[in-house]
């Protein structure tokens, strides 16, 4: 086996063996038992005439508490991604752990490569495992399927496979505490950026609106949260939105638009360019 | 900056069959102002047990990452087993247990040889025979199914020579290998290092322990300050003798006096004089009574490994 999946097998044994997988899998089916029942009460509720919601109404509420359940999704998927991430490198710089394995025939951009992929496999199949689940919670005790569910998950992913690359980028040069606190503060930094950005939209003013187009653009983690949740919103919400012009775009927790194919394309490069920095920056650090 | 590691060498592995396990020459590097390693130059021949002394901080380790690709030298040149040091196919044929030894601790210690057993890489099918070859020769056969987190620091050392071990290297670097070890591992550990000699493998001994170092190594390097200062084989360095004198009576004034016998190692009641030849012990010790002292033993000896480190790194300071 080449020694690019060696290390990427060794990254999930070990994050395996360290139980962190079960936690999450615990965590995610109680998650998804309870939000199952809270969907489920909204088929049930009444209104003040005292009748049950009529299903446009219950798909309505569903779909944005849907996306609330998600945002908490993606927010744990982030900070995972991030402390995890965070010291992936260097504290096995610190330990010592890599010494042994570096005067091996292994190349510092396989290690590097190898810890991005074995993480980004499970970000993947969390992020797929955690919607698939949720998406059928919410289907048995709603009815109601997002429209476009595997955009949801391939933005949910994105949005942990980037944070995951910061942080490994951090973890080349920084101690795994400080890389993890600095990739948190900058996943909520692109979140509050995206937020002004939303901002400006609603007033029109293009200086503020620049600061969201500026932070998707350093970190495109709200960027792809704003597309996970055009992939959440039925049709009649979205003609809501529309309707109500650029107030209709100012709103967190909303999007009218799908994100640009060059803003995607940008995130690819993005990508890239995380990795061959951090590349870059294992490659020239002495240990 | 350019990469630490990673060259590939042109020439092929037969190529450099008959060259030194290692050749460096005027090999530094400096960390900012201070200057870890200054210009070592040195051959080590296949097949020989080869001792780099030192105080802590003088340099041994550095020497060793810098050997290994760890770390980039500020200027200089190196190759081992005839290629350039940074070149992949070579750490094919070496095997290192660091200073700073550490494992996956969640893996067992048959699973961690395992793992450099893929990574080195070794046949498949030499990987079974290879780990309980290892394990057996560092005494780890009854825990080879625990986990390294279990381990005490001895034992993880021996896990970390295990994995040194892997695939008959033809040069081991021993970053203090018996650094965990209790006096029944250090003696292992000498015996594993003969055994590599025997087999004609180069070794590369850092350590700080003298008497380990006297007992197994073909040659020596010490090396203060990052720099060389005496390497020879154990002939050549410990050609003088030292005399120890158990003496009361002398104040530090009066011991001064001494210094024209030669270095001393003043520990209190006893005084070792390194490097003094037998035929001035009788005016050593007219000299001592002379100045008031009470003579109680005196003993000349070989010098030891220690009396002529010591010595050394004395005469480095004046």
């Amino acid at each position: 086996m080449p020694p690019t999946l060696v290390i990427a097998r060794l990254t999930v044994q070990e994050t395996s063996r360290r139980r962190l997988i079960l936690a999450l899998i615990i965590l995610t089916l109680i998650v998804v038992g309870f939000s199952a029942w809270g969907f489920r009460k909204i088929t049930t509720v009444t209104n003040s005439s005292g009748s049950t919601l009529p299903p446009e109404q219950v798909a309505l509420i569903t779909s944005q508490l849907l996306i609330v359940v998600t945002f908490m999704y993606s927010g744990v998927l982030a900070l995972s991604a991030a402390v995890v991430a965070g010291p992936l490198i260097s504290s096995e710089v610190e330990s010592g752990l890599l010494l042994s394995i570096l005067a091996r025939p292994v190349r510092r951009s396989e290690v590097v490569i190898g810890k991005w992929l074995g993480l980004g496999v499970l970000v993947a199949i969390y992020a797929a495992g955690s919607a698939f689940l949720e998406i059928a919670a919410v289907d048995w005790a709603t009815g109601y399927v997002p429209p476009h569910p595997i955009q949801l998950v391939l933005y949910v992913g994105a949005e942990g496979l980037a944070l995951l690359s910061l942080g490994l980028l951090l973890s080349t040069r920084l101690s795994g505490i400080t890389g993890g606190v600095i990739a948190l503060v900058a996943w909520l930094m692109g979140w509050i950026g995206g937020v002004v950005g939303d901002v400006g939209t609603g007033l029109q003013n293009q200086a503020v609106e620049n600061v969201g187009v500026f932070s998707h653009l350093i970190l495109p983690t709200d960027l792809l949260w704003r597309g996970a949740i055009y992939a959440m919103e039925p049709d009649a919400f979205l003609a809501t939105l529309r309707a109500a012009g650029t107030v209709g775009r100012a709103n967190p927790f909303a999007a009218v638009d799908p994100p640009p194919l060059p803003f995607l394309a940008w995130v690819v490069v993005w990508f890239g360019l995380m990795l061959a920095l951090s590349i870059w920056s294992f490659r020239t650090r002495e240990i | 900056m350019t990469d630490v590691i990673e060259q590939v060498a042109a020439a092929p592995l037969g190529a450099a069959a008959g060259s030194p396990a290692i050749e460096t020459v005027n090999l530094s590097k400096r960390f900012g102002r201070t200057s870890a390693l200054a210009g070592l130059s040195m051959t080590v021949p296949r097949g020989e047990v080869f001792g780099f002394l030192g105080p802590n901080g003088a340099g041994k380790t550095t020497a060793v990452k810098l050997l290994l690709g760890l770390l980039k030298p500020t200027s200089g040149e190196a190759w081992l087993l005839g290629r350039p040091i940074g070149d992949l196919q070579t750490r094919r044929r070496i095997g290192y247990l660091p200073e700073l030894f550490r494992y996956q601790g969640w893996l067992s210690a048959r699973e961690v040889l395992a793992l450099h057993c893929e990574l080195a890489p070794l046949p498949r099918s030499s990987w079974k025979d290879e780990i309980t070859s290892a394990l057996e020769t560092v005494g780890l056969t009854e825990r080879a199914e625990d986990r390294v987190s279990t381990f005490s620091k001895g034992m993880q050392q021996r896990l970390g020579l295990a994995a040194a071990l892997l695939g008959e290297p033809e040069l081991v670097f021993l970053d203090e290998p018996t650094s965990a070890l209790d006096p029944v591992g250090r003696h292992d550990v000498r015996e594993i290092i003969r055994g590599l000699a025997s087999r004609g493998t180069a070794v590369f001994l850092n350590s700080h322990l003298l008497s380990e170092v006297e007992q197994v190594c073909d040659r020596v390097a010490v090396v203060d300050h990052g720099r060389v200062i005496a390497s020879g084989t154990m002939d050549e360095l410990l050609s003088g003798t030292a005399v120890k004198v158990r003496v009361t009576g002398l104040d530090d004034a009066e011991k001064a006096r001494l210094a024209s016998f030669g270095n001393i190692d003043d520990e209190g009641d006893q005084l070792t004089f390194t490097n003094l030849k037998p035929d001035r012990v009788p005016e050593l010790v007219a000299e001592i009574v002379g100045l008031g002292g009470n003579v109680f033993e005196v003993s000349p000896r070989h010098q030891t490994l220690e009396d002529r480190f010591l010595q050394l790194l004395e005469e480095e300071e004046k």
